[in-house]
């Protein structure tokens, strides 16, 4: 079992050392910070020297071991942009990202687990396809188009909710939390539905496709033959087999949700990390983009590995390799 | 049944809506929703104009602009010029920072000591400075390293620290992003201005208070200022529809009509100083290896007159832009009206001007925008780019974000390419001349992106440089720009419109020509 760990240890390192030298060779494409940081009198010589000081002349390789030894002791530099430690400014904003991936998560079980169900039991009725129908709309709208139209019924037509921002927040710790504030609560609302909507369809497709396979089974059978009453056989006994791949995707799915959520955030001028990201690229803000591609690849990283390892602990042909 | 229910949802509504509006009271706020957040709370820490501003509520500098641009005096009541390099400053005497410390000449010269130091991005905003004396407690002499006659524009930028507080926050030095160590002062303010600093959440919030024991008569009423960054425009437009902000200085030129449509929205345009134009590589060979045909005079006049200024008024701004002839914006001196005279539009002689140059079947060459710098700009070339193949040139579009495009425009990767200038924050045509159109050598021309090289219109500069004589020094800029005209060095389109929205909660919200907002001039009803 330790070499196991081990082994997948070794392999999240290659895979976030790999990750960052890619983001390396894109940030060469990106532009130059330089031209941005100085005004519009700037001199050459100015430009040059400080092109010099933030080590952008130096050769790519001697850039990219320079940030990975750096980084491997926690170091990720300083903002171009903003002239703070980056990684206390990833740390400040990443409850905001968290909280509304964690809500949006939630949304989509509360909401994709019913219609799944529903769906599966009654596939032939009127509503049930026309919920498969629907869903096909929401897998194909682009998040950013779901936000703003949620903002142009909720905020001007109806003024229920604001249309950006993060409501006020109360601190705990280090962790900054809207969900105790009145406001918070309303802010997050939104952009996390806008996040979810594609997360409820998934659930409620996978929901659906594993239903109906349970549906089919013996034991399912073997209930109804006994008169069980069919809303504990369904919500009961078949949901209950189909909930494991549910939890490991809503799990795998965290990862992903707290890396896409940027467009989300950019829409609703959520203050997350997403948002964070997305400004340091305009601004060619070469520390914020690097940490936060290493940050995004370790939370998959760890993800994965957790994964693997339970899955490690459940099933021992998976150990199989230590011999 | 359906009264019932839409009542519910009114009220339900109106509850949320007092939720959403718990912060508004009675005060007067300006819930400012601003098309991107201000990098720091240093104003020296960034070649940043949109930061200086904002920060200008906080923190003052020795002199200041008023309504019409003119300068006017705010921490130094008067200034003159005791010997051809230096100059004299008396300061207002009775000043208090926002911590209640007393300002004084020390202030001033720790303040251009930081700003002036090897490491400062802001370096540039002084170029001519070379040191700063103290004669006493309320005068300053600053020495410069020639007669030069800008100096009072410059320090409009020049935002003055406490120097007690720098040394106590251990903060005398600018922040050094290369050397990798954070600074107080990124996230700290300390000023004289109308406003004091309340609170800071990078991204979501700054909060100003105003400030009672503000040295100026206050001619605004303003309680107290919410900046809040929102940078998707269409979120902007909804909170200001939806009432959650009151003032939007960057409201989308498609979204005007909209906006002039709500109740309670007032949408205030002029157009701004920054005249959009085209730049030529005038180096000897194209980007592709060709040799170069924009040299030729007549290739450069035929550009020029295939380019409908009217008609990219008209589609392509929405009529909102002003179609200009001059390299500068009216209001900016050494603008005469002969310089802004605008070329005709003649496909025919244009055609007749290349073949005479030799290329009557046109040319290619690469064009090169970026799609967010400018107001609709990538319509703009496209427009343009079509308009120059009615004449037979083959322009090949080149359209990417400005931070990928600047260095293929600064190290000689475009034929032809898009630029604008505001001479900001100098408001002189000088700011042109030296940064644009002055041969590249030394430190003059930095963007002169295309090589091309005018010596008379350097000589002319160069004395503009030095001529205290306001008149003199203006002749000689326009001289300047003339050559410029002439000479077809850049290809001027327009100034682009400016639009700022506000809410019926305002009584009185100038607009000043160089898009800056100053809400210490703001009356709310």
């Amino acid at each position: 079992m330790l070499a196991f760990i081990i082994k997948r240890l070794f392999n999240a390192v290659l895979v976030m050392l790999s990750v960052t030298f890619l983001a390396f060779l894109i940030f060469r494409f990106v532009g130059d910070p330089v031209d941005q940081m100085l005004n519009e009198q700037a001199t050459q010589e100015q430009r040059d020297t400080l092109r010099d000081s933030l080590g952008l002349s130096d050769p790519f390789l001697v850039q990219f071991s320079k940030f990975a030894l750096n980084a491997a002791q926690g170091d990720f530099g300083i903002s171009f942009r903003n002239q703070q430690d980056v990684l206390t400014m990833i740390g400040e904003r990443f409850p905001a990202t968290f909280e509304l991936v964690i809500v949006a998560t939630l949304i989509s079980l509360f909401v994709g687990l019913p219609l799944g169900v529903i769906t599966a039991i009654k596939r032939r009725s009127w509503y049930a396809e026309t919920m498969q129908f629907t869903s096909i709309i929401g897998i194909s709208l682009p998040s950013f188009v779901v936000g703003i139209g949620l903002i142009l019924v909720f905020s001007v037509w109806l003024g229920w909710f604001p249309a950006f921002g993060r409501g006020e927040t109360v601190d705990l710790g280090w962790w900054s939390t809207g969900l105790l504030t009145p406001s918070g609560r309303m802010a997050i609302v939104l952009p996390a539905l806008s996040l979810s909507l594609f997360q409820i369809t998934l659930v409620m497709r996978l929901v659906r496709a594993e239903m109906l396979e349970v549906l089919r089974s013996d034991f399912i059978k073997f209930a109804r033959a006994r008169g069980v009453p069919s809303r504990i056989i369904h919500f009961s006994h078949a949901l209950r087999n189909c909930l494991m791949p549910v939890v490991t995707m809503t799990a795998m799915q965290i990862g992903s949700l707290i890396a896409f959520a940027l467009v989300t955030e950019t829409v609703f001028q959520w203050p997350g990390m997403g948002l964070l990201f997305i400004q340091a690229v305009t601004f060619v803000d070469v520390p914020i983009m690097a940490a936060y591609l290493c940050i995004v690849a370790f939370i998959f990283v760890f993800l994965n590995a957790v994964v693997d390892m339970t899955y490690a602990v459940i099933d021992p042909r998976l150990r199989g390799s230590e011999r | 049944m359906l009264l019932g229910r839409m009542t519910k949802t009114a009220l339900l509504g109106g509850v949320a809506s007092a939720l959403i509006g718990g912060a508004a009271t009675a005060e007067n706020t300006v819930e400012w929703g601003a098309a991107r957040d201000i990098v720091s709370m240093d104003p020296y820490s960034y070649g940043d104009s949109y930061t200086i501003n904002v920060l200008n509520h906080i923190y003052e500098g020795l002199v200041r602009y008023n309504e019409d641009l003119e300068l006017e005096s705010a921490l130094a009541t008067s200034w003159e010029v005791t010997s051809p390099t230096v100059w004299r400053f008396k300061l207002r005497e009775g000043v208090t920072f926002h911590n209640g410390n007393p300002f004084n000449a020390d202030d001033v010269i720790a303040s251009l000591d930081r700003v002036t130091a090897e490491t400062s991005p802001l370096k540039g905003n002084l170029p001519a400075y070379k040191s700063a004396t103290k004669v006493d407690d309320y005068t300053v002499d600053i020495e410069m390293n020639g007669t030069y006659p800008l100096l009072l524009n410059d320090l409009t930028n020049i935002l003055i620290f406490d120097k007690e507080w720098l040394i106590e926050h251990n903060t005398e030095k600018p922040t050094d992003v290369g050397g990798g160590v954070e600074g107080y002062a990124t996230f700290n303010a300390n000023g004289t201005g109308p406003f004091v600093l309340e609170s800071r959440t990078p991204e979501a919030q700054t909060i100003m208070s105003a400030n009672e024991n503000w040295w100026d008569e206050p001619e605004h009423n303003v309680d107290r200022i919410e900046f809040r960054p929102i940078t998707s425009s269409a979120t902007r437009v909804a909170a200001m529809l939806s009432g959650e902000i009151n003032f939007i200085e960057s409201a989308p030129v498609q979204d005007l009509n909209r906006l002039e449509a709500a109740q309670n929205v007032e949408v205030l345009e002029r157009t701004d100083l920054r005249t959009v134009m085209l730049g030529l590589n005038r180096r000897e060979t194209l980007v592709d290896g060709d040799e170069n045909p924009m040299n030729n005079l007549k290739v450069r006049q035929a550009m020029q007159m295939a380019i409908d200024q009217d008609l990219i008024q008209e589609k392509v701004m929405r009529g909102k832009s002003r179609s200009a002839g001059a390299l500068v914006a009216p209001s900016i001196p050494g603008y005469t009206e002969d310089l802004d005279a605008l070329v005709d539009v003649d496909v025919d002689r244009a055609k007749e001007l290349l073949a005479e140059a030799g290329y009557p079947d046109g040319f290619d060459f690469l064009f090169v925008c970026t799609n967010e710098s400018y107001v609709n700009e990538e319509q703009l070339c496209q427009a343009i780019a079509s308009m120059w193949s009615r004449i037979g040139l083959e322009p090949k579009l080149d359209i990417g974000p400005t931070a990928k495009q600047t260095p293929k425009r600064a190290n000689a990767g475009a034929d032809v390419y898009t630029i604008g200038w505001a001479t900001l924050p100098m408001l002189d045509a000088y700011s042109i001349l030296v940064q644009m159109l002055h041969t590249k050598e030394d430190n003059a021309g930095v963007f002169n992106w295309g090589g091309w090289s005018y010596p008379e219109l350097d000589k002319l500069t160069q004395a503009a440089a030095g001529e205290m004589d306001r008149e003199k020094r203006l002749g000689l800029e326009t001289e300047a720009l003339k050559i410029a005209k002439d000479e077809i060095i850049m290809i001027p389109l327009h100034q682009q419109p400016m639009a700022w929205a506000v809410s019926d909660e305002f009584e009185q919200f100038p607009q000043f020509p160089d898009g800056k907002p100053r809400l210490w001039h703001v009356e709310m009803k």
